[in-house]
């Protein structure tokens, strides 16, 4: 915060960093940036819940991101997001109850091109084929 | 027809051309050094101007004429680059700043010495953290070369280039979002008039401008005019870069001049590489998912602005999805009507509650089979009642793919409401029926 001069435009910024650090944002780290940027904490809060890419909700060690736009749905993006929920026992959006892994969709990952896409902790796999993905998964998930 | 010279996507095979020493090797940056040193702004919007450089995000407006709309005399004023590139089928962007991110870098520089303005902002899409990162490098090494910062080679222009993240909102590509969003606030659009170039971030003067715009001033400004108006047509000038998905054999990102048919684009070996598996196309959506649906019939349809436009669709970002007959177009329009009510921002009614409904209704179609048979008039009424009447475009783009779906496909809501509807009949078989008809 020091960095952006507690300047009340930096909020995005602050809470970008404050998720880099903590994994999710809770209502009192909320409540401490809104504080220091003297901003109502209604403002930090709706700005917060807005943005998809803020969680409220603690993440999993490692994360799984199915693209569902239009292309990679056309290339079998429905098919491949059961497998993993098949295989991981999580519905879309949740996390495993060891914390290991959250498996989550995304509307669209820009990535068209090498549709079906998944973003397995941070690093896109294109053409993303539904047995190798599961694979992965469950690798993720038996890792101690 | 391929290009011998791209503008757009110029020197991608030239190895390491991310790093600035290479990128200057190939005459990079040099427009930029000659301009600050030689030319004055009004020459650069006068070029830009005559070239017709016109916005890629979508609407196809005139860039130089963009610029013109300034007020005189009222500083600061600020450039945007637009990079919240998140609608579905769109990734050229991306790959633009991914591989040679000092193009950008220059053209957002060339384009604020020529508006005048000092302080720049890029606002990238907050999934694009690698690219962020890459375009950050680069603005640093920018710096270190005396391009960027104060007294730029001696001549008293100063310009700064910061690289804003967003959070993951497809509203924030709208522009008066993206300025609300780069305050800090959620991001929700503002009301225009006052438009941007009038009031625009934190109340002053603002040029919103695409990536792929300011990746092309470079070059204008470089090779002048008539080099630049020898691509393309007459009203759309220039090349673009359009990004073909869906079940093409070969989907990827293609710069070619406007007014290609889009047969050549999808079918020929060195682009599309004709439909995987042979089958026949069903449908094209050929600028993102706002546009209205072609078919196979309009594959001689020049893509540039004014010939898509004839075809009842929009050129729009140029993100070409092809389609082929394996998949149903009710569901299509579910999958992307879904998308929208995602993204729907919630400030307007027509929008937050229209997207909702449209969802529902195509769900329970779609996706559970269960149709009633007045769903085409509630379609079509849903979407009517929308049309016209959402603050901004993200609600009338939702519109396009019901819209599309039921003008072209009518028959496949009919056939489902028929399936549907005899099932409900024979589950009733047994029982004392309710109407008797």
């Amino acid at each position: 915060m020091k960095r952006h001069q507690y300047r009340a435009d930096a909020l995005i910024e602050v809470l970008h960093k404050a998720q880099e650090l903590y994994g999710h944002l809770t209502e009192d780290r909320l409540l401490a940036i809104a504080h220091s940027l003297h901003l109502p904490p209604s403002r930090v809060y709706g700005v917060a819940t807005f943005y998809h890419f803020f969680s409220l909700t603690p993440q999993g060690e490692h994360s799984c991101t199915v693209c569902l736009g239009t292309a990679c749905y056309v290339k079998g993006a429905m098919e491949l997001l059961a497998t993993l929920e098949t295989e991981s026992g999580l519905r879309a959006g949740s996390t495993s109850a060891d914390g290991k892994l959250s498996l989550l969709t995304a509307r669209c990952l820009g990535a068209c091109g090498i549709a079906p896409a998944v973003i397995v902790d941070g690093n896109v796999a294109g053409h993303a084929d539904p047995e190798v993905m599961r694979a992965r998964v469950r690798a993720l998930l038996d890792e101690d | 027809m391929g290009l011998s010279d791209y503008i757009i996507m110029r020197e991608l095979n030239f190895p390491d051309i991310n790093r600035f020493e290479r990128y200057c090797q190939v005459g990079g940056w040099e427009a930029y050094r000659t301009a600050v040193k030689e030319q004055t702004p009004a020459t650069i919007v006068q070029m830009v101007k005559e070239a017709g450089l016109r916005g890629r995000g979508g609407a196809g407006f005139p860039t130089g004429i963009k610029w013109s709309f300034l007020p005189k005399d009222v500083f600061p004023r600020y450039l945007l680059c637009n990079c919240d590139e998140s609608e579905p089928g769109t990734f050229n962007n991306h790959q633009i700043i991914d591989r040679n991110p000092h193009q950008l870098i220059e053209g957002v520089a060339l384009s604020a010495y020529a508006i005048e303005c000092h302080t720049a902002y890029i606002y990238m899409r907050g999934e694009f953290a690698a690219a962020a990162l890459t375009l950050e490098q680069a603005i640093d090494e920018a710096y270190r070369a005396g391009l960027l910062g104060k007294n730029i080679l001696g001549t008293g222009y100063d310009l700064d280039i910061y690289v804003h993240r967003g959070a993951g909102a497809y509203i924030c590509g709208e522009e008066t979002a993206l300025m609300e969003s780069l305050e800090g606030k959620i991001g929700q659009p503002r009301l225009k008039p006052p438009f941007p170039a009038v009031a625009g971030l934190y109340g002053k003067p603002t040029i919103i401008n695409n990536v792929e715009t300011l990746a092309n001033v470079p070059r204008i400004v470089e090779k002048g005019v008539a080099w630049y108006r020898s691509h393309g047509t007459e009203k759309s000038p220039g090349t673009k870069c359009f990004s073909l998905s869906g079940h093409v054999n070969r989907p990827g990102n293609y710069e070619l001049p406007f007014g290609v048919p889009l047969r050549e684009l999808i079918e020929s070996p060195e682009y599309g590489g004709g439909m995987k598996g042979s089958r026949p196309i069903k449908i094209i959506i050929p600028g993102g998912a706002s546009a209205p649906w072609l078919t196979a019939k309009h594959l001689d349809v020049p893509l540039d602005y004014e010939g898509v436009a004839a075809a009842g669709s929009m050129l729009g970002s140029g993100a070409v999805i092809v389609l082929n007959d394996t998949v149903k177009a009710p569901h299509v329009a579910y999958k992307m009507d879904e998308f929208f009510k995602h993204e729907s921002c919630g400030k307007c009614t027509p929008c937050r509650e229209g997207t909702h409904w449209l969802v529902k209704v195509l769900h329970r179609l779609a996706e559970e089979g269960h149709a009633e048979p007045d769903d085409i008039p509630t379609l079509h009424g849903i979407y009517r009642q929308m049309a016209g009447n959402c603050f901004c475009l993200l609600g009338e783009s939702a519109v396009m793919p019901i819209k599309s779906a039921l003008e072209l496909f009518p028959e496949e809501f009919e056939a489902i409401i028929k399936a549907s509807n005899e099932r409900h009949q024979r589950n009733g078989a047994h029982a004392i029926p309710l109407r008797v008809s």
